[in-house]
């Protein structure tokens, strides 16, 4: 590790993608994660990279797709809005097998919503997002250093099981600044060469397709069954999550992602000064769900309270987890409004 | 402790650069430290505010209703945050464009400083932000001067010395006249 | 015994898919022939966009990708800018190109993109039945347009070459037809130009080319291509837009 830098989330991630081997980045402008653009368009071409800002959210992931397809580290970044317009491209990414990274710093919604620090796409990252029968690993930090170290992360992930992979980071994490420090580590790039496009001279024998089309529904099915065993291997391998307190035996027990899990970390050191024992689990991966931990979590707990700043969407992956162990609670923030530290105090203390 | 600490401004009267200056100090000093600027179309209407919290122990949220120390470079910004500032909270405020404490607040200490006018005296009109934050840091100590003088060495002393020694002067200035009144 | 025809090197062995009387197979093989002269099958990586030509990736023997509608020019550029040696073309039809992938288009020739676009404009939807395409004529009957199409409720058929060429940057644009074997030899030497300058790296190439749909239109294969040349070409009319690398010495390209 090197020295500590006073960096924005937004500027953290696009150095750590660059320190990860990343040399090709594409996108389009939205707050709040005009930092991320902007520090690749002063970086990349000092690199030697490509730095291109797109005509469209569109453009930028098919500008990714070209570049994975070519077997090299490809990234774009955008916020809500602009991820909707790109699931286009993720689900031809997921079907193409391609390894790419996509980072949302997220803002409000639905519709134009606004900017502020909102985390309502859980269900369209979770879910896979676009059309289509997939998913894409989804890492959520919760300190501008995790979302710096989720860049390099991302692209082990991508490579090593040839997907797309999200970043979900609202838009809080993107514009605050907290000390940073880069690995020197620069993961080792996985050989593409039997699969991926470009010139072949001595190389191969004979052309590389590839494609998302299997108009066969058997051929599909088959192409989709092979998804699905690399989805148990990501299941089996790339679960992360962190617990907080929970040696203290608590009787409740939060479950907090992201922003949300930094704030609720705060509030139970509070109560813990008042001897009041919370328990905290934060999903790192929210696909794959860390659905075990959540259970255990919940075993020894006589309520589960999940916060979140939206109307109550990776509550529903909580209550499958704890699948009726204790009852399972939920408080929310939408519009971009933030719980503080004091707002959970209470909340916990209203709910035991 | 934690000391959560709120500056706003007109822009352009370097509000964010007070916040980044005391995060950085309290970095090197191993402290946890955010910094949040506000963003996005408040940031186009010419008033600027940025949150930053120093801290013993990691930073839950860098977001905060209440705060510790409000830094008000101008009016409106005293106007808006005044009323949020908690119990024995410090409220520095520049005499040079700011009028009264919107409400009568006994349990606040507020410091009245004419930032603007001291940073004229300098003559860098521009170093206001640099007069409050030496004022911030002598009454609350939440960072050493000294960190923050190591911080502007690093950013300045090579490429630009007159301008490190001119901030250097209005910090010690900021320092002294809070010295003074406290 | 002597060769005097045989399937280009850089075609597949599959059978082509397309309805008879179609002249996707003319596009494909002149595009082939131009590979095989250039001697660039192992360099070159084509896109087969959503259309008729999806299936563009089992005929092609260079590396293909098939994408998302209309954002073949958009892969493309991030394919150009992994891998500066590749000779990156993209095939697409009205609808792709014109419709759903406009902008992509006109930002990719803007930026002068190194690559090669080759446009089929047969003025309909294809694949998805007949519907009317931008390129659809006035009065054209489609699936989507039954009474005909109607210029002051769905616009006039767009000229893309005209269009294009108002912009600065562009390299290369020209429209060819591929209604007769006079016309296809001029098509091919059009598509082998295009293919060239993007070996030199002289920027976008743009090479449109009229052709039919017997299937859609409702006509034998002789009269639509007589149909075509009465009716799209006047619209359409063939014709060179811009040649900014003609005459230019080989070794003063762009990159």
């Amino acid at each position: 590790m090197g020295e500590k830098i006073l960096m924005k989330g937004n500027e953290a991630v696009a150095e750590a993608a660059i320190r990860a081997g990343c040399r090709h980045y594409f996108a389009y402008p939205i707050t709040p994660q005009n930092e991320l653009v902007e520090y690749m368009a002063k970086r990349m071409p000092k690199v030697n990279g490509t730095f291109l800002q797109a005509e469209s959210e569109l453009a930028a992931i098919n500008m990714v797709l070209g570049a994975a397809a070519c077997g090299v580290r490809a990234m774009t970044s955008s916020s809500s809005p602009g991820i909707s317009l790109k699931q286009e491209g993720i689900s031809y990414i997921a079907a193409c097998r391609l390894p790419a990274v996509i980072v949302n710093v997220t803002r409000g919604g639905p519709g134009l919503g606004n900017i502020a620090p909102m985390m309502c796409d859980y269900f369209q990252a979770t879910r896979g997002g676009g059309h289509g029968d997939y998913y894409t690993p989804v890492l959520c930090p919760s300190t501008v250093q995790e979302f710096a170290d989720h860049a390099p992360l991302a692209f082990e992930i991508a490579e090593r099981y040839l997907t797309p992979v999200l970043i979900l980071a609202d838009g809080l994490l993107g514009q605050m600044m907290e000390p940073v420090e880069f690995p020197e580590k620069t993961p080792v790039p996985k050989d593409q060469s039997d699969w991926c496009v470009g010139p072949w001279e001595g190389k191969r024998t004979s052309h590389h397709v590839i494609n998302s089309l299997f108009i066969v529904p058997e051929d599909l099915e088959e192409k989709t069954r092979i998804l699905f065993e690399v989805y148990e291997e990501i299941k089996k391998n790339e679960i992360r999550y962190e617990t907080y307190n929970m040696e203290s035996n608590p009787s409740l027990v939060v479950a907090a992602a992201g922003t949300a899990a930094r704030v609720t970390k705060s509030a139970i050191d509070e109560l813990k000064a008042e001897g009041i024992e919370v328990g905290l689990v934060r999903p790192i991966t929210l696909w794959p769900f860390p659905s075990e931990a959540v259970a255990k979590a919940a075993s020894g707990a006589k309520k589960m309270l999940v916060i979140e700043l939206n109307m109550g969407q990776m509550v529903e992956d909580i209550r499958l987890a704890v699948s009726g162990a204790c009852p399972v609670e939920f408080a929310g923030k939408a519009g971009g409004v933030v719980f503080t530290p004091e707002d959970i105090a209470a909340l916990i203390k209203e709910k035991m | 402790m934690q000391t959560r600490i709120l500056c706003g401004g007109f822009g352009g009267q370097g509000v964010l650069l007070i916040g980044k200056l005391v995060a950085q100090a309290g970095m090197a000093e191993g402290k946890h430290v955010t910094w949040l600027p506000s963003y996005g179309p408040e940031m186009r209407g010419g008033t600027a505010n940025v949150m930053t919290v120093v801290s013993d122990k990691p930073v839950g949220s860098p977001i905060f209703t209440q705060m510790d120390v409000l830094v008000a470079l101008n009016h409106p910004s005293l106007e808006k945050f005044g009323p949020d500032a908690k119990k024995g909270a410090l409220i520095l405020i520049n005499a040079s464009n700011c009028g009264e404490l919107p409400l009568d607040m006994p349990e606040v200490r507020a410091v009245r400083i004419p930032f603007t006018r001291m940073a004229e005296e300098i003559g860098n009109t521009k170093a206001a932000n640099m007069v409050a934050l030496g004022a911030l840091v002598e009454l609350t100590g939440c960072v050493a001067m000294r960190s923050i003088e190591d911080d502007l060495r690093h950013m300045l002393g090579k490429s630009k010395p007159e301008l490190f020694e001119q901030n250097m002067e209005a910090m010690r200035r900021g320092a002294e006249k809070a010295r003074e009144l406290a | 015994m002597k060769v005097v025809a045989k399937r280009p090197e850089a075609l597949t062995d599959v059978r082509l898919t397309y309805c008879p009387g179609c002249l996707h197979g003319v596009a494909h093989r002149i595009i082939a022939e131009s590979v095989d002269e250039l001697g660039i099958k192992e360099r070159t990586i084509g896109i087969a966009p959503v259309g008729c030509a999806v299936f563009a990736y089992r005929f092609f023997a260079c590396d293909m990708v098939q994408v998302p509608h209309g954002r073949a020019p958009a892969v493309a550029t991030g394919m150009r800018r992994a891998r500066p040696g590749a000779i990156v073309f993209t095939y697409q039809g009205d609808g792709d190109l014109a419709a759903i992938g406009t902008a992509e288009t006109v930002h990719s020739a803007n930026r002068n993109e190194n690559i090669s676009v080759f446009f089929i404009n047969n003025a309909v939807y294809g694949m998805t039945g007949g519907q009317m395409a931008p390129t659809t004529l006035p009065g054209m009957r489609a699936t989507t347009s039954p009474y005909g199409r109607d210029v002051s409720d769905t616009g006039f058929p767009m000229r893309v070459c005209e269009m294009l060429a108002t912009l600065e940057m562009p390299n290369y644009i020209e429209r060819v037809s591929l209604l007769s074997p006079k016309e296809i030899v001029k098509a091919k030497k059009a598509v082998k130009k295009a293919l060239k300058y993007t070996m030199e790296g002289r920027g976008f190439s743009f090479v449109e080319m009229i052709s039919t749909c017997p299937t859609n239109w409702g006509l034998d294969p002789v009269s639509s291509r007589e149909w075509a040349r009465e009716n799209m070409l006047p619209v359409f009319p063939p014709g060179l837009f811009k040649d900014r690398s003609a005459g230019a010495k080989p070794g003063a390209e762009k990159e």
